[in-house]
């Protein structure tokens, strides 16, 4: 009965997509407002309709009704109450419903917020997003159908795949994908501005904060995505590049690219028709990303193949591409720039020089990630682009993007002086400088980690600099200090956001730079109470324990590790699930600021005798997570309302 | 071209990117090269679920299609059991073998699952594991065909389908039996 009625509700969902979406533009092309409330209505229509849906898949989920086949597929009657929530997204038919779920949600403040704000624009970003959600109601209802039945029905589940068991895997995926879906919206008006012809900087204003709101949870996604590689994979790494990360990389650069470029249409008046390139790049490519993980075309490790989903999304992706570049060519004489580049040197330049770096980048990983099909298809040979590529291209990409960090916000619009260049730069360029030097000297000798070392303090001596002038200025207005730079990050929300951001990307860059130069890690077999050493650490295997879990059984090893005092016991395992073939790893760690302590388990004698431990010593990769931290807190803060300035 | 017209090459740019994608489809990521396809098939002697012995040395002579399930893997095992009773039925008279390994299974539930699905082709239990390893399978379901002179001659990984069984099948019964 259950699985029946979300199916229902899946299809009048989509019945009522579809009527709204046609209604809106109908609404649109003959003036009758009725048509776009009715459109509206279908809209709050398909959001109640698409909750049920998801409420009712979490019930069969918590009742372990095996009947349906994607809760067989995806639990079994060990696994835990969260995971038997978060099973519900652990796999494709699942994850299509939450992300029509949050499309829907996002549909619905849409209408919150700006029926009466976005007039003449409103109906067409209706049938636009009303379009897409029908394109996942298809999806549910037709090729990835989440409530369909198994016969004969089993005593019990399969259970969910093993690494998807982490705290990390209910907010992962979720951030994820309000990222992804929130990037409808920017397109929905960009689509919106080229059908009525309204190119100007209305819909930009409109969506500049749905943009960041999708951005920070894309950041938020990537972030979790990379701490849950690293400390549910043991490999000791959080980044490899693989085609499911790129899914999600690739929109990510170009949402940044739209973020900078945008302010240089408010300010100079140009730049629209690469915008609104940017915005269908953005959203082209997070379509591609699904059509990526989930058609199976590509290799990856976590990529699920799935019969008819690839050929619909390939379908849409085919017609969104076709039609919204369309409209672009259709408009394209109403786009033509109003402003003009004065000077090389000046912010407009900076700014579009982070352009074209964030594109190139996207374009890199994108090429690495569809080459393999490339040369398949050219040259029917099968080749696999590893990281080397990835890195060797994008490392100089993002130092260049770094040094923009520094320049861009503080060179002056339109030409910059020579006096401006000494005011702004000619401190923090020394402090780089002398940076350079000062880790030299202190025994850092690989070029690379000396110019993103100094690169970074370039940058930050930029922040402070803009910073502690702001606050001087509203000190010298008479405002205590601390109040006065508060009173700045509030005024000045979206400037000082970026700012904080900027901070998080460096902090993350030093994490990068730390972990790639000096993480050092050893491989070995030790008997029952013999040690091992690596950088200072001695790591004693002291004895194996083995325990029932749940829905696994667990084989862990204590080892104890100290650094002349003992300063605890790590206890890496190996999970054995019934339905997988392999035994899972599972690392152990000691986080520290400076370096962790990452221990993974290999293979072990029945007795318990020996064990082959991997220890890896892995430098300042917690200042990953801590600027991500930053860079969240960040985009927060630049999502803020605008508040007036004060006169 | 005059310069209103060259604007609409733009959509046109993104059609071979779309086409790439498209053959993506065309390419079988089940299809996995295996190191043992032209080499001898790894020989096993298992006892059956009906307690006969089941030796695959015995069967040269004949086209074997070995494929490895377990009653907790589904979909996939699920969706290909029927395709092999069909093919079995359909071919057995041809001089096709299907032989079932379960693998990592409990002998109550293969034998539910026999029962489930009415499979009337030898099926046995590789309790050790054994047979598995030999085949370096990846997981289940995973099928190999063997010719009637012994070798593995093609390896499929995930659900079959018909298609598949009778492109491979046929193939092998093709060829002369010397």
């Amino acid at each position: 009965m259950i699985p029946e009625l979300g199916y229902g509700a899946a299809i009048v969902a989509l019945g009522l997509a579809l009527w709204g979406a046609l209604a809106a533009a109908l609404g649109a092309r003959t003036g009758r407002p009725a048509l776009v409330l009715s459109a509206q209505h279908a809209a709050l229509g398909v959001f109640a309709l698409v909750t049920a849906c998801l409420a009712l898949l979490m019930y069969a989920f918590l009742t372990f009704d095996f009947s349906v086949r994607y809760v067989a597929t995806n639990t079994n009657l060990g696994t835990p109450f969260y995971y038997r929530i978060t099973g519900v997204w652990g796999a494709l038919e699942g994850s299509i419903i939450l992300w029509t779920w949050m499309l829907a949600l996002y549909t619905l403040i849409v209408i919150l917020r700006h029926r009466e704000s976005a007039r003449e624009l409103y109906p067409w970003v209706l049938t636009v997003m009303l379009g897409v959600l029908a394109f996942f109601l298809l999806v549910i209802t037709v090729a990835a159908p989440p409530f369909a039945r198994l016969h004969p029905v089993p005593a019990d589940g399969h259970g969910l795949n093993p690494l998807l068991e982490d705290t990390g895997m209910i907010t992962h995926p979720v951030a994820l994908y309000l990222g992804f879906t929130g990037l409808t919206v920017p397109f929905a008006f960009a689509m919106a501005a080229l059908i009525t012809g309204r190119v100007g900087d209305a819909w930009l204003t409109m969506t500049r904060r749905w943009t960041i709101v999708a951005w920070y949870f894309l950041s938020l996604g990537l972030l979790i995505g990379g701490w849950w590689s690293y400390h549910v994979l043991g490999w000791g790494g959080y980044w490899a590049w693989d085609p499911v990360e790129n899914a999600a990389f690739m929109p990510w650069l170009t949402a940044t690219a739209f973020l900078h470029s945008v302010m240089i249409q408010e300010r100079r008046r140009m730049l629209q028709l690469w915008n609104l390139a940017l915005v269908i790049m953005t959203f082209g490519l997070t379509l591609f990303g699904t059509f990526l993980t989930r058609s199976g075309v590509i290799a990856s490790v976590h990529a699920f193949t799935q019969g008819t989903i690839g050929a619909f999304f390939l379908g849409f992706l085919t017609l969104v591409l076709l039609t919204a570049l369309g409209l672009l060519a259709w408009r394209w004489d109403a786009l033509g720039a109003q402003g003009a580049l004065d000077s090389v040197v000046s912010r407009e330049s900076a700014f579009l020089l982070n352009n074209v770096m964030l594109v190139a980048a996207a374009f890199t990983v994108f090429f690495g990630t569809v080459f393999p099909l490339l040369s398949e298809a050219l040259r029917g040979v099968k080749v696999s682009v590893g990281a080397p590529f990835f890195n060797q291209v994008n490392v100089p990409l993002f130092l260049g993007l770094i040094f923009l960090m520094g320049v861009g916000p503080l060179i002056a619009w339109r030409r910059a002086s020579v006096d401006n260049l000494r005011r702004n730069f000619l401190g923090p360029v020394l402090t780089g400088v002398a940076a350079a030097a000062f880790f030299f000297a202190l025994g850092v000798h690989s070029a690379l980690a000396v110019l993103t070392l100094a690169l970074t303090v370039f940058v930050a001596a930029t922040i402070a600099l803009d910073f502690a002038r702001a606050t001087r200025v509203r000190a010298r207005m008479g405002e205590p200090l601390l109040p006065a730079m508060g009173g700045l990050l509030r005024r000045h929300n979206r400037r000082y956001g970026g700012f904080v951001v900027h901070l998080g990307v460096l902090i993350i860059a030093v994490g990068v730079t730390g972990s790639q130069a000096w993480s050092v890690q050893t491989e070995t077999t030790l008997g029952r109470g013999e040690s091992t050493e690596l950088a200072g650490y001695r790591v004693r295997f002291e004895d194996l324990a083995a325990s029932e879990e749940s829905n696994h059984f667990k084989v862990a090893g204590a080892f104890t590790v100290s650094d002349g005092r003992v300063l605890g016991v790590l206890r890496p395992a190996k999970k054995f699930y019934p339905q997988e073939q392999s035994p899972i790893a599972y690392v152990d760690y000691r986080l520290g600021l400076r370096e962790d302590i990452y221990l993974v388990l290999g293979d072990f004698a029945r007795d318990g005798s020996r064990a082959t431990v991997k220890l890896q010593v892995n430098r300042l990769v917690s200042w990953i997570w801590i600027g991500g931290l930053v860079l969240t807190a960040g985009a927060g803060l630049a999502i803020l309302p605008e508040t007036k300035r004060t006169a | 071209m005059s310069r209103r017209a060259w604007r609409w090459l733009i959509p046109l740019a993104a059609l071979p990117l779309l086409a790439l994608l498209a053959y993506g489809f065309r390419v079988n990521p089940r299809e996995i090269p295996s190191p043992l396809v032209g080499r001898p098939a790894p020989g096993f002697a298992l006892t059956a679920f009906d307690a006969t012995p089941l030796t695959l040395d015995a069967q040269r002579g004949r086209v074997v299609v070995v494929n490895f399930w377990a009653s907790w893997c589904y979909p996939a095992c699920y969706e290909e059991a029927p395709v092999l009773e069909r093919s079995w039925r359909a071919y057995r008279d041809r001089g096709v073998l299907v032989i079932g390994v379960d693998i990592q299974d409990t002998v109550e539930a293969a034998q539910k699952f026999i029962r489930d699905f009415g499979l009337s082709f030898p099926n046995a239990p590789d309790p050790t594991g054994k047979v598995s390893v030999d085949y370096g399978t990846y997981g289940v379901p995973e099928t190999f065909f063997i010719d009637r002179r012994g070798r593995i001659r093609a390896r499929h990984v995930g659900a079959l389908t018909d298609d598949v069984i009778r492109a491979h099948v046929e193939r092998l019964l093709a060829e002369p039996a010397g």
